[in-house]
């Protein structure tokens, strides 16, 4: 799985070299990629239904408990499938889709390492690891949504989906944390036995909290839906992808992965049913006043997703039987709509649902998929989706003490769902023809194939139930609950209560359907006042924080480097100031005055060219006495056997006098700048920094100098590290990771350099 | 301010230096010196040519811009982790190969992480020498 995932992020890589070679049938490479990954997920799948859990292993850090793990079982299983599966119809579709974009290329290096990431996501066995992938799949949707970037809605729309899912990521980081803390591990398989210890800690509470942040922002639950639909800003098979197929679906993944573990106690059973139903309850309701297309299926993905989450809340056999059936036919229906919706933009020039009508004719096969697609949206017989619907009433039927309320939630919900497609599914090709902006006309067959086959997986899934997910369904329940669920599927389940509910939800959808077009005018000008939207409390938080960044910008970073240096030496001067005078008692300071005459001679020499550096009233005078302090440090290094240190001393007092004669024709003249009493200020912090550092050396060097390290390096900078030089094995061998560290941070400050200088010149000229 | 002999004492000197500043990185695992003094010399190297020969013969002679110096060191530093993770090692152990050559010794990983730390040092030292000079020389 480990090479796979590589493999997923190479090939990205590739995408767009691969691209501009192959301009015209790129979907059909593109393709091959997702494909390559369904069939080797599906080549597992007899193992997986057999009830074993492939794992594999490759350490990372494992001293932090950090590893390359990756579980294979039915829950991940499935997951993958979905994300390949539909991976392999957005990219083919993408290929045509994208064409007329600038940058298609880079478009489908995001998706393709999005896509990688969401693998990862599903199939990591350890929490970090998982975290990491997490927010891989934020920062590469943050980059799919702003696609459009010459658009400022589309960066908003990205900004606000990293800010909120990532903000949500760093959440779920510190309950990851802690739940680590409490189990002392962070590999998922190894929790599976500590659901009683997880949830008598003291820290359960925490933990829940803070994990649940983080998949409720993913999965854009109350209050934080807002991101989703204003998500919609991206290209059409982003939002196919990762809006309703994909990475909406991690937030519930994580749930559902951790649902065994720790769930079960009220806390998180009641916080999930709560959340979930009234984000659908709310965002069904929403879709209302929508009128574009992927708006629509926006607002009705977010009803499915609290779906989804409620039926975890509930945790009964059934609800997570439902669960599953409704996981998949959603990802199969609502993928395929969304690509229709991005097929009528295509050809027709507008996803305004008023502005569609009566297709059928010039666009067949769409409307066919779109249809089928549609029924199990709405949960027709016979295909999958309705069977989804069928178990999820049953299931919150079965309920005691919430079952009335929850029911009524979930049909009037579901009501909405129908509504929304309705217009979204039927109305665009059927009744009267509306002129389009665009002259209609059928899509070429890479647009069609994917949704297509997505449409038609859902009425074969309906009609062999048993056959495509009833194994799958037995080994993620082993995931999910505690047990595995040998629950037949059945398609036709008798004349009962379940039925006429959803007869009844049909009904309601139609009344809905057509109240829309009676209160279309009523409703033209209305809008929820601005403190009760989550989206509101958003805008304002963004700008709250904006306007305290700018406070402590001016308090704080006011741009004059002195200040910052004053700061930092006070500060740690302070601090190493006050450790001092707590081991008073044990200080003993004895200086030592044996020193020989070019000792002396050299701490003359430093002390004299320090004062000429002060006290010179020319620039050159002042760099001299500089380079000569400097060099004299040196010497001081090579006394007393530093060589190494002596050279690197001697090398960068060079380039420094180099970069200051470079620089010193460009300053203005020579003048006295600071104030008598600023420079009074400046004289009483360096000599007391003088003054404590002296008496820092004296404490010092009263210890015997010996520990363990010293030893060690001393011993092993031949043996292990192969060098007789141990400053430079340290650097390059022992504790190579800082250095590289380091050197970055020096790579990354010199492109600031550079463009500050750039900057600065362009100015100029 | 254009001086005959530095300009002809540089091209002999550049050489040195730089000759120095790779021997200075090589011996740097058993004797003192090190890719960060030896990037540091050679910087000191081109600096000094610069200063005889002046800003265009300078980049001239460089060929490629310092940044990508700069980035080819990191990739170079970032590189020598690699070959660990492959024979699967621990990320960033040091991987040693006996070259059996009695005047090469023995190459490994460590040695790549210097040559990387080398290009990081010299390209920023360029990188900003340039620039600062490139400002003096506009009109």
């Amino acid at each position: 799985m480990l090479g796979l995932i590589a493999t997923g992020f190479l090939a990205s890589a590739l995408a767009p070299v691969l691209y501009r070679r192959y301009r015209e049938n790129f979907g059909w490479i593109a393709v091959t990629f997702p494909l390559y990954m369904f069939f080797s997920f599906l080549s597992r799948y007899p193992r997986v239904a057999a009830g074993e859990q492939i794992r594999e292993t490759l350490p990372w850090v494992p001293s932090l408990g950090v590893n390359f793990s990756f579980l294979l079982d039915g829950l991940s299983l499935t997951f993958a499938l979905i994300v390949t599966l539909v991976g392999a119809a957005v990219f083919l579709f993408a290929g045509a889709y994208m064409k007329g974009y600038e940058h298609a290329g880079r478009f489908f290096l995001s998706i393709g390492f999005f896509m990688t990431s969401m693998l990862g996501l599903v199939l990591s066995d350890n929490m970090l690891l998982l975290f990491v992938f997490w927010e891989l799949t934020s920062v590469s949707s943050f980059l799919l949504i702003g696609f459009n970037h010459h658009k400022e809605s589309s960066r908003k729309s990205a900004l606000q989906a990293l800010l909120v899912t990532g903000g949500g990521g760093l959440a779920m980081l510190a309950g990851i944390l802690l739940l680590g803390n409490v189990t002392g591990t962070y590999e998922i398989s190894s929790f599976y036995d500590m659901n009683s210890l997880i949830t008598s800690h003291a820290f359960y509470p925490a933990i829940v909290v803070l994990l649940l942040l983080g998949a409720f922002t993913k999965s854009a639950q109350f209050p934080f839906h807002f991101w989703l639909p204003n998500a919609m800003e991206a290209p059409t098979p982003v939002s196919a992808y990762l809006h309703s197929a994909t990475m909406v679906k991690a937030g519930i993944y994580l749930i559902a992965r951790l649902n065994h573990e720790i769930g079960g106690t009220p806390l998180w059973q009641d916080t999930v049913l709560v959340t979930g139903a009234v984000t659908m309850l709310f965002t069904a309701a929403l879709a209302f006043r929508q009128n574009d297309l992927k708006k629509l299926l926006a607002y009705s993905t977010l009803a499915v997703l609290g779906t989804l989450v409620m039926l975890l809340g509930i945790g009964s056999k059934l609800a997570i039987k439902a669960f599953f059936i409704y996981l998949i036919a959603h990802s199969l229906y609502k993928g395929a709509l969304f690509l229709v919706a991005g097929t009528l933009d295509h050809e027709a020039g507008t996803r305004d649902v008023r502005m569609l009508g009566g297709l059928r004719k010039q666009m067949p096969v769409t409307a066919a998929t779109a249809a089928l697609a549609s029924f199990s949206m709405m949960g027709v017989i016979p295909l999958v989706g309705f069977i989804g619907k069928e178990t999820v009433y049953k299931s919150v039927l079965e309920l005691e003490s919430w079952g009335v309320p929850l029911i009524s939630v979930a049909v009037v919900a579901n009501a909405f769902v129908v509504m929304v497609t309705l217009f979204a599914g039927f109305r665009p090709f059927w009744g009267k023809r509306v002129t389009t902006p665009k002259h209609p006309h059928e899509a070429p067959l890479k647009m069609l194939i994917g949704p297509g086959v997505l449409a038609l997986l859902g009425l074969l899934f309906g009609l062999f139930p048993n056959v495509f997910i009833a194994s799958m369904l037995e080994q993620s329940a082993r995931s999910i609950l505690s047990e595995t669920l040998s629950l037949k599927i059945e398609l036709w389940q008798g004349f009962n209560l379940v039925l006429l509910l959803s007869f009844l939800t049909l009904l309601l959808g139609l009344f809905l359907y057509f109240l829309r077009f009676r209160t279309e005018e009523r409703f033209a000008g209305f809008a929820l006042p601005g403190f009760v939207k989550p989206s509101t409390w958003y805008e304002t938080s963004l700008r709250g924080l904006l306007a305290f960044s700018r406070i402590q910008t001016t308090v704080i970073q006011n741009g004059y480097l002195r200040n910052y240096i004053i700061v930092i030496i006070v500060t740690a001067m302070s601090m190493a100031f006050y450790a001092l005078f707590r081991a008073a008692d044990r200080a003993i300071i004895v200086p030592d005055l044996s020193i020989t005459f070019y000792e002396a001679a050299l701490g003359f020499i430093i002390v004299v060219s320090t004062f000429l550096l002060m006290v010179s009233r020319s620039r050159l005078k002042s760099i001299v006495a500089l380079g000569v302090l400097g060099f004299s440090i040196g010497i001081i290094f090579v006394i007393y056997g530093a060589p190494d240190v002596a050279l690197t001393t001697f090398a960068i007092e060079t380039l420094n006098v180099i970069l200051f004669v470079l620089v010193l024709y460009r300053l203005p003249r020579f003048l006295k700048l600071s104030r008598s009493p600023n420079r009074a200020r400046d004289a009483l912090i360096a000599l007391s920094v003088g003054a404590f550092m002296t008496m820092m050396v004296l404490y010092a060097t009263s210890f015997e100098l010996s520990s363990e390290l010293k030893e060690f390096f001393a011993s092993a900078s031949l043996s292990e590290g192969k060098g007789r030089n141990v400053v430079n094995v340290i650097l390059v061998d022992f504790r190579a990771i800082d250095t590289l560290g380091e050197i970055t941070v020096l790579a990354i400050a010199a492109m600031g350099v550079v463009a500050l200088l750039k900057l600065k010149s362009g100015k100029g000229a | 301010m254009y001086s005959v002999i530095l300009a002809t004492a540089s091209r002999y000197l550049l050489l040195l230096l730089l000759i120095f500043s790779v021997f200075l990185l090589l011996r740097g695992h058993n004797e003192p010196g090190g890719g960060f003094v030896g990037g540091l010399v050679a910087a000191a190297a081109y600096a000094l040519y610069f200063i005889a020969n002046g800003i265009e013969e300078a980049r001239r002679i460089v060929r490629f811009d310092p940044l990508l110096i700069v980035a080819s060191g990191l990739l170079c530093a970032a590189s020598s982790t690699l070959p660990s993770l492959i024979a699967g090692k621990p990320f960033m152990e040091a991987v040693w190969i006996d070259t059996g050559l009695s005047f090469v010794g023995k190459v490994g990983t460590p040695l790549l992480f210097d040559l990387g730390v080398y290009g990081l040092v010299l390209g920023i030292t360029l990188a900003i020498i340039f620039s600062l000079a490139e400002e003096d020389t506009m009109p």
